[in-house]
C-alpha cells in the first residue's frame, strides 16, 4: 500500500511560540526593521537582538533560539513592544521563550543560567506564603548561586536592614489553601494545553 | 472617591514609606482606599517566566477578590508599577483570549473564585492622582511649597508601557509627574532619561548590566543638577537608592542623589512631617536636599546594636528546609 502522501506537519518552533503566548502576539508581522533591538537597554549584552531572534524563529533554528541568552537579558521594560511599528508583542514573546528554555532545559547552555533559579526561588515563597520575600530572597539567592559576590551586596543589605527595610520571613496570607488549590489547577491546565 | 487598594509585597516592608505617604496624602485629597482582603503577590516578572497559566491565575485571584469586595466603580489602585502592569495585563489578555479566560476561571474555581474579564480596572496611583484628582486640586492643598528644590521626575518603564486601558501619559516622554511636582512648587529639571529602565531584577542576574543602567540614570540627573530624584515605583526606588553606593564603588563615582517617592513630596508640601511620610528610610541621605525647603528629617532611629551580627543579616532559610 502506498504511503500516505500527506503527513501532519510537526509544529515548528514558530507555531509553538505563537500558541504559548497569550492573545495575538503578531510574530508573523515582524518586518525585521530592528526598532526593538535599537530600543533595548540590554541589547548590547544579548547574544542576538530581538529582531535577529525572531528571524531565527522563522528559520526554525530551535536550538540556537532556545539556548540564546537574549530572553534572559530582557528586563521586561516593554520599550520594544510600544515602539514596534508592527505591534509585535515582543516582551510577551520573550516570556514564552524563557518558559520554553526552562522546560526544555536549554537555559543551562546560555550565559545566563542563573536567571531561572532566581525566578524559581522567588516563586517558592509566593507558592508557600502567598507573598514574596523580595530582599531576603535576593540575599538567599546570592548565597546559593553567587557566594563570592556576597561581600559585594553586603553594604547594601546591611544598609537596608538598618533602615528596617528587610523582612526575615515573608508574611503569610490567610487563604493559603485557597491559593494552593488555584495554582495546582492552573498548572494542571497548562500541562494540557 | 473610593478605590480598592492593592499595596503589593514591596509596600509591606522595603517600600513601607511609599505606603505611609500614600495613605497620608489620600485623606486631604478625599481618597478612600479599601485594601483588598487577603491579596496575594502578583508574581512580578518571575511567574510569567515559569508557568503561564499559574502566573495569570495568581494575578487574577486578586482581580477576583476585588470584583467580589468592591461595590462601586470597581477600580483598584496600585502604587507599584509592576503590580499595576500585571493586573492591567491579565485583565487585557483575559478579555482578548477566551481560552485563557476559560482556563484561568477553571483554576480560580478550585478556590471558589471567579473573575469576569473587564469588570475591575487596575490603575496606577499616579494615574489616579493626575486624572481623577488633578493638578489643581493637589496644588490647592499645598501649605508648604517645595520652592527652590530641583527635582528630576523619574517614571521608569512600566507605568506607561504598554498602557492597555491606561494610556494616560506618553511612553517616550511622560509629563504627568512633572506637572504634579510643579503644582507642589518644586523646580522640575529636564530629565531626558525619565522613562528609561532601572534594570529591574537585573541586579540579581548580572550586576554589571544593572549597575550601568542605574549609573546612566544617576548621571543624567546629576547633569541637570537635580537635588532629588522622585519615583513612583518601589523597584526604581530600590535600584537607584540602595544600589547607588554600589554604583559609586564600581565606577569610582561620587553620586549623592536622594531618591524619594512622589507621595512623600506631596506629603511634605501638604504640611505632613518627614516622620509621618517615612522619610529617613532611604539609604542616600535626603537631609541636605530637604533642608533647602526647610524640612527637618528626624535622626534615624537608633539601631539596637551598632553592628548587626552575621546571624542578623538577612539570611533566610533555604526553601528546601522550610
Ligand atoms: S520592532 Fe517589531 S517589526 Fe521591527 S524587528 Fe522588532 S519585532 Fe520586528
Ligand atoms: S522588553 Fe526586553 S527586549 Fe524589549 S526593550 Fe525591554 S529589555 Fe529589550
Amino acid at each position: 500500500m502506498a504511503e500516505a502522501t500527506t503527513q501532519a506537519r510537526a509544529p515548528t518552533i514558530f507555531d509553538r511560540v505563537v500558541a504559548a503566548t497569550p492573545g495575538t502576539p503578531r510574530l508573523e508581522m515582524c518586518i525585521q526593521c530592528g526598532t526593538c533591538g535599537g530600543s533595548c537597554p540590554s541589547g548590547a549584552d544579548m547574544d542576538h537582538t530581538p529582531r535577529a531572534l525572531f528571524a531565527m524563529i522563522k528559520a526554525g533554528m530551535e536550538t540556537q533560539v532556545l539556548s540564546s541568552n537574549t530572553p534572559w537579558y530582557c528586563v521586561s521594560c516593554y520599550y520594544c513592544t510600544v515602539r514596534c511599528p508592527q505591534e509585535v508583542h515582543v516582551t510577551d514573546l520573550m516570556y514564552t521563550l524563557k518558559r520554553f528554555s526552562i522546560q526544555e532545559k536549554y537555559y543551562q547552555d546560555s550565559s545566563s543560567a542563573d536567571a531561572p533559579p532566581f525566578s524559581q526561588t522567588f516563586i517558592h515563597y509566593v507558592e508557600n506564603y502567598g507573598r514574596s520575600f523580595e530582599l531576603g530572597l535576593a540575599t538567599w539567592y546570592h548565597l546559593k548561586y553567587h557566594p563570592l559576590d556576597m561581600p559585594k551586596i553586603m553594604p547594601m543589605a546591611t544598609g537596608l536592614l538598618r533602615k528596617g527595610r528587610i523582612d526575615i520571613t515573608p508574611k503569610k496570607i490567610k487563604g493559603m489553601d485557597n491559593l494552593k488549590a488555584i495554582l495546582a489547577k492552573a498548572k494542571e491546565l497548562e500541562g494540557e494545553i | 472617591m473610593k478605590y480598592g487598594y492593592y499595596p503589593g509585597c514591596s509596600l509591606e516592608k522595603n517600600a513601607a514609606s511609599y505606603n505611609m505617604s500614600t495613605l497620608a496624602v489620600a485623606k486631604p485629597l478625599g481618597i478612600e482606599f479599601q485594601e483588598l482582603e487577603d491579596w496575594n503577590c502578583c508574581g512580578a516578572t518571575e511567574y510569567m517566566t515559569l508557568n503561564r497559566m499559574a502566573a495569570y491565575a495568581l494575578i487574577t485571584r486578586n482581580l477576583a477578590l476585588a470584583e467580589k469586595q468592591l461595590t462601586d466603580g470597581k477600580q483598584v489602585a496600585a502604587p507599584c508599577s509592576m503590580c499595576f502592569l500585571n493586573m492591567a495585563k491579565a485583565d487585557h489578555y483575559l478579555s482578548e483570549d477566551a481560552t485563557l479566560a476559560k482556563n484561568v476561571n477553571l483554576a480560580l474555581a478550585a478556590g471558589d473564585l471567579h473573575y469576569t474579564p473587564g469588570s475591575v480596572r487596575a490603575r496606577h496611583l499616579l494615574e489616579i492622582m493626575i486624572e481623577d484628582i488633578g493638578v489643581e486640586a493637589i496644588a490647592s492643598k499645598v501649605t508648604k511649597p517645595l520652592s527652590g528644590l530641583k527635582v528630576a521626575p523619574y517614571y521608569g518603564c512600566l507605568i506607561t508601557r504598554p498602557g492597555y486601558l491606561s494610556k494616560f501619559d506618553d511612553y517616550e516622554y511622560p509629563t504627568s509627574l512633572d506637572k504634579i511636582m510643579k503644582g507642589l512648587g518644586a523646580t522640575v529639571v529636564d530629565y531626558p532619561m525619565k522613562a528609561h529602565c532601572c534594570g529591574g531584577h537585573m541586579t540579581q542576574i548580572s550586576q554589571a548590566v544593572a549597575l550601568e543602567l542605574i549609573r546612566q540614570l544617576l548621571q543624567n540627573a546629576a547633569e541637570y543638577e537635580a537635588d532629588i530624584i522622585v519615583t513612583l515605583c518601589p523597584m526604581c526606588q530600590l535600584n537607584l537608592d540602595a544600589y547607588q553606593g554600589d554604583v559609586n564603588r564600581f565606577f569610582k563615582t561620587k553620586y549623592h542623589i536622594p531618591v524619594l517617592y512622589f507621595t512623600q513630596m506631596m506629603g511634605l508640601a501638604f504640611g505632613f512631617s518627614a516622620g509621618e511620610l517615612g522619610i529617613g528610610k532611604e539609604l542616600v541621605d535626603a537631609r541636605q536636599a530637604l533642608a533647602k525647603i526647610g524640612v527637618q528629617v528626624p535622626e534615624a532611629e537608633p539601631t539596637k546594636k551598632k553592628k548587626p551580627s552575621k546571624e542578623e543579616l538577612p539570611m533566610p532559610r533555604m526553601p528546601e528546609e522550610s
